[in-house]
């Protein structure tokens, strides 16, 4: 093993145990690893951003325009203000969050959180529509009854569950009589799915930890072949 | 004024009743020219316009100040007590938004409830911790702080310091909250918004200081955690509905109301669909299709 492959194996296997340290007790060594995971994952990140983000999205493009034809717009043509508004305004409001740092002018920042909230908001809407509220009441419109008794009961299943778990989340009245019947079925429903999630999710932790130990104990210390 | 929007209303039923009869997907047409409007989403189209005229609706009634029923969720009367146990024990509150940016509805929905939790916490003068995943959503949790604050009277007692930018990694995250539970020993934490596999690192490691606990997230995979490790936990909706609830903001009241009539009517729509392709009709099957 080449010796800055068995330095790298040495250091993780060292902040592996340092972070299992934290199942007994708060300690030293678990805070030298949080706070050393917590810096260079924000430093990281920030390197990114600046790298695969505001460089060749933002800056790059902006560096490359030629603001003399700018200024001579109508020979420029429609097509050269478009590109260079395209890549000033995302500028300008990207500026406007420093504005944070100034008394008088940080409700200036606000206007460029509204625009990023109003754009994801809308795309989200017709993503969310399209991909899952219509297809998911398409993939529940199920017969039930299809000749078989296993697939009508699971159709029956399955639509009960669906129409009661909506009921559950009915905001309008009180749960009450027959509403609170549906609803207390729905949660039923609910827990029940949960249940089968947790189990499901908890073994593919139990996966995880087999591939830490796996690296203690077989590329660390050799003990597993 | 009653009459010309119930005329309004009915004149965009009618026409949307009249898309629903005459509409039918292209199923398999494909068109290689560019278009403003894709006609095989018109179904898209109508229960989006559906969705909306339900919702302007409502934030009209709600504007106009007649009063709308929303039920009370039992989680919500939780944050309520833990910030009152807090208060008892003098330690702080730990708010977490979960972490994804702004662009996902669940952080929004997050900011709004952190603004209500500021609210309580300033007027029982109780410190709130924000730890913050992500930059941008630095600026807003700050905003909705300050805004609590403003809104307790004590705009004096915000400390800007106590927002505070982790990191954007996920378990690094979830290790610097954990060092904040365990060191700064908050008596409350609420976990309100998108959360991932870090959500039962987070949840576990709170329960095991001792701090009452209210979670809510409408990510699916992650709600079994918080139920199991959490006092009370906010399922799905129940995160939206208990902004609107707290926050009793027309906008979002009027989009909750919307939100429930728009269920009420996918449930009728379920329920005949249902009926029809058990008799072999296929129409209802064929109106959600989506290319």
């Amino acid at each position: 093993m080449p010796s800055s492959e068995l330095i790298g194996t040495w250091v993780a296997a060292g902040l592996t145990l340092f972070c299992f340290s934290f199942l007994y007790k708060d300690n030293p060594f678990y805070k030298f690893a949080e706070h050393l995971y917590v810096g260079i994952s924000a430093g990281y990140w920030v390197s990114m951003e600046y790298h695969n983000v505001f460089r060749p999205n933002l800056w790059d493009p902006l560096m490359r325009l030629d603001l003399n034809i700018l200024f001579s717009f109508p020979r420029a043509g429609f097509a050269f203000m478009w590109q260079s508004l395209i890549l000033i305004i995302p500028f300008a409001f990207g500026i406007l969050f420093f504005t944070r740092f100034t008394k008088n002018f940080a409700w200036l920042s606000r206007w460029s959180m509204a625009l990023i909230i109003g754009i994801f908001a809308g795309i989200a809407i017709i993503g969310y529509s399209t991909g899952d509220l219509i297809l998911q009441i398409r993939a529940n419109l199920l017969p039930l009854w299809t000749g078989n008794w296993l697939s009508s009961l699971n159709n029956i299943l399955l639509t009960i569950g669906v129409l009661t778990s909506l009921i559950y989340f009915f905001f309008s009245k009180e749960h009450k009589g027959a509403l609170g019947a549906g609803a207390k079925v729905g949660i039923w429903f609910l827990m029940i799915s949960f249940g089968a999630s947790f189990g499901y999710t908890v073994m593919s932790r139990m996966s995880l930890l087999i591939g830490r130990i796996y690296f203690i104990f077989g590329e660390w210390l050799g003990l597993i072949k | 004024m009653k009459s010309s929007a119930f005329r309004k209303l009915f004149s965009l039923f009618s026409s949307l009743i009249f898309l629903f009869l005459f509409y039918s997907p292209a199923q398999g047409a494909e068109s290689s020219a560019p278009a403003w409007f894709d006609k095989n989403r018109v179904n898209v189209f109508i229960v989006l316009a559906l969705f909306f005229a339900f919702v302007i609706y409502f934030i009209n009634r709600a504007q106009k100040g007649k009063s709308l029923f929303v039920r009370r969720i039992p989680g919500l009367d939780a944050i309520e007590e833990a910030v009152g146990r807090a208060t008892e024990m003098g330690r702080p509150i730990l708010y977490i938004s979960g972490i994804e940016d702004m662009d996902n509805l669940q952080t929004v929905a997050s900011m709004i409830i952190l603004g209500n939790v500021a609210e309580m916490a300033a007027a029982y003068e109780v410190p709130l911790l924000v730890p913050v995943c992500q930059p941008f959503v630095v600026t807003v949790a700050e905003e909705s702080v300050k805004q609590g604050y403003a809104k307790a009277g004590k705009p004096e007692a915000y400390n800007p310091n106590n927002v505070r930018f982790l990191t954007s990694e996920q378990f690094a995250y979830a290790s610097g909250v954990n060092g904040i539970m365990l060191r700064e020993k908050p008596a409350a934490n609420f976990m309100f918004g998108s959360f991932y596999a870090e959500s039962l690192l987070m949840a576990e490691t709170g329960f095991s200081t001792g701090a009452i606990q209210v979670a809510g997230t409408a990510n699916i995979h992650q709600l079994p955690f918080f139920v199991v490790a959490c006092d009370y936990t906010l399922i799905g909706e129940e995160l939206f509905a208990a902004s609107a609830y707290l926050s009793k903001e027309p906008k979002l009241l009027g989009s909750l109301k919307g939100s429930d009539l728009a269920k009420l009517l996918i449930m009728i729509y379920l329920v005949l669909g249902v009926l029809f392709v058990t008799f072999g009709i296929d129409i209802f099957l064929r109106w959600v299709f989506v290319q």
